[in-house]
C-alpha cells in the first residue's frame, strides 16, 4: 500500500505491507533509528512518537495508519542544529545514562509541556507513567522535564553546572 | 514482532464498514488497535481482514442529552478522561478512564473497543456493569442493544457477531444524589488489574436506594456482584452494611493464583476494595 507521511516536517512516500509497524517503518523504511524498540508489547515507551503532537507507542500502530498523518520523532526535536529546550534540559540535568528511554521520555515532555507549561512534579511523573527507565533516572527525568519547562517559558537556566567536556 | 498478513481496508462510513464486514470472511475492526495489535504480533489474532474505521466520520462523539451518555466506538480513554460532562456526572467513569493502561496507551485505546475485546481483566466492562450501561451493536442487517448484563459470555467471548460493529457505549445519566468509584490495585501503572472494582450508588433520602458493584480480573468475564448489589438496595449507608456488600462481593469473585497474587488475596482484596468503594461513593453521593 502507498503512504504519505509527514515526519519531522518533511512529507515522505513509501510503499509498504500493511503488517509492517509503524516503528519498522520509521526505523527500517525512512532510517530513523533514534526511535528505539525496547519490549515490543506496548508496556515500556521506548518507541514513543508523536501522533499528530500525542504520544502514541509505535510498536502498537501499523505505518498504514500514518497515512495523511504527522510523526514527529526525536530526530524531529532539534532545529537549525540548535537543541531543543527539552534536550538541552537532559542532558543539564544528567536526565539520562544509557539512553535507551530518552527519545521517549523527550517526546512525552515535549508533548506533556505543550499542554501544561509549568508541571508540578505529580504531573510529570503522571506523565511518563507509561515509560520505563531502567537506570532508575525518574529523579532526573523529572526534574529535565520541568526545567525544559522553565527554559520554554522564558525564564533564564538556573543552577546546574556548567557542562564540560 | 511481525503479525500474521492480512489485508487493510479503510472505509469512511459506518454503512461502508458494516458492508466489509458482512461480505469479508475473518475480519476485524481496528479502532485504538491497543490490545488487538498485541494480539496479532503474538498471533493469538490472525484474522485475514483488517477494518481500520480510524477514518469514520462520527464514531467520535461524547454526547449527553435525554438522560443518556453516548460514547462513540472511536472515543479514547483519555477522551473520557478530559470529558467535562463525565466528570460532572459520572464519577464512576471518571474515576475509571485515568486508570486504564498507561497514559500513552491512553491516547489511542477506546472504551468501546475494549469492551469488544472482553478480558476480563479490562476495566470498562467492570464499568458498565455497575453503572447500567448498554451496547449499541449495529451490522448491515439493522442494529440491536444489548445490556452489558447480556454481552459478556465468557474470556475475550461476547455476543458480538463478526459482521457487527459496537458503535455506540450507552450510560444512564444518574439523577439525584450518586456517587461512584472505580478502585484497582495494580503492581505498576500500565499492568493488568490485579483486582479492580467498580462501585456506583444512587442516595435517596439518606439511605441507599440501588447499588451497582461490580468486578474485574476475578473471572472469565468481568463480574456483576448482584448479590452485593441486592444486600444495599434500600439498606442504610453504615460500615457494617458496606463490610456485608464487601463479602457478598468477595463470594462472587471467582479470582485464580497467578504472579499477581494467590486466590486468597485477590479475594481479600475485593472485600477491602468493595468496602473502600462504597464508603467514597456514598460520602460523594451525599456531597452532591
Amino acid at each position: 500500500m502507498r503512504i504519505t507521511v509527514k515526519i519531522n516536517g518533511v512529507e515522505e512516500t513509501a510503499d509498504v505491507e500493511p503488517r509492517l509497524l509503524l516503528v519498522h517503518l520509521l526505523r527500517e523504511v525512512f532510517e530513523l533509528t533514534g526511535t528505539h524498540i525496547g519490549c515490543d508489547t506496548t508496556s515500556c515507551g521506548a518507541c514513543t512518537v508523536l501522533l499528530d503532537g500525542t504520544p502514541v507507542k509505535s510498536c502498537t500502530m501499523f505505518g498504514v495508519q500514518a497515512d495523511g498523518r504527522e510523526i514527529t520523532t526525536v530526530e524531529g526535536l532539534a532545529q537549525d542544529g540548535q537543541l531543543h529546550p527539552v534536550q538541552a534540559a537532559f542532558k543539564e540535568e544528567h536526565g539520562l545514562q544509557c539512553g535507551y528511554c530518552t527519545p521517549g521520555m523527550m517526546l512525552v515532555g515535549k508533548a506533556l509541556l505543550e499542554a501544561n507549561p509549568s508541571p508540578s512534579e505529580e504531573d510529570v511523573r503522571w506523565a511518563i507513567s507509561g515509560n520505563i527507565c531502567r537506570c532508575t533516572g525518574y529523579m532526573n527525568i523529572t526534574k529535565a522535564i520541568q526545567a525544559a519547562g522553565r527554559t520554554m517559558a522564558g525564564e533564564p537556566v538556573s543552577g546546574g553546572a556548567a557542562v564540560t567536556g | 514482532m511481525l503479525s500474521a498478513r492480512f489485508e487493510y481496508h479503510r472505509p469512511t462510513s459506518v454503512d461502508e464498514a458494516l458492508q466489509l464486514l458482512s461480505t469479508l470472511d475473518d475480519a476485524k475492526v481496528l479502532a485504538g488497535g491497543q490490545s488487538l495489535i498485541p494480539l496479532m504480533k503474538f498471533r493469538l489474532a490472525t484474522p485475514a481482514h483488517l477494518v481500520d474505521i480510524n477514518h469514520v466520520a462520527g464514531l467520535d462523539g461524547i454526547v449527553e442529552e435525554g438522560g443518556v451518555l453516548r460514547i462513540g466506538a472511536l472515543v479514547r480513554h483519555n477522551a473520557v478522561a478530559a470529558s467535562g460532562s463525565i466528570s460532572a456526572r459520572h464519577p464512576l467513569l471518571a474515576a475509571a478512564a485515568t486508570q486504564v493502561a498507561d497514559p500513552i496507551v491512553r491516547n489511542l485505546g477506546t472504551v468501546a473497543g475494549s469492551i469488544a475485546h472482553a478480558d476480563p481483566a479490562g476495566d470498562w466492562g467492570t464499568v458498565m456493569l455497575a453503572a447500567g450501561g448498554a451496547f449499541k451493536l449495529r451490522s448491515a442487517r439493522g442494529e440491536r442493544e444489548v445490556a452489558a448484563t447480556d454481552f459478556f459470555l465468557d474470556l475475550f467471548t461476547t455476543v458480538l457477531q463478526p459482521d457487527e460493529i459496537l458503535t455506540e457505549v450507552r450510560v444512564p445519566t444518574p439523577g439525584g444524589r450518586t456517587g461512584g468509584t472505580y478502585l484497582k490495585l495494580e503492581r505498576k501503572i500500565g499492568d493488568f488489574a490485579t483486582v479492580a472494582t467498580a462501585v456506583h450508588v444512587l442516595m435517596d433520602d439518606g439511605r441507599i436506594a440501588r447499588a451497582g458493584i461490580a468486578l474485574t480480573g476475578v473471572g472469565s468475564t468481568n463480574i456483576k456482584a448482584t448479590e452485593a448489589e441486592a444486600a444495599l438496595a434500600g439498606a442504610e449507608p453504615t460500615e457494617e452494611v458496606f463490610a456485608e456488600a464487601g463479602r457478598l462481593a468477595a463470594a462472587a469473585a471467582n479470582p485464580v493464583t497467578d504472579v499477581r497474587g494467590s486466590t486468597e488475596y485477590k479475594r481479600h482484596m475485593i472485600e477491602v476494595y468493595v468496602r473502600r468503594g462504597l464508603a467514597h461513593a456514598v460520602e460523594t453521593a451525599r456531597a452532591a
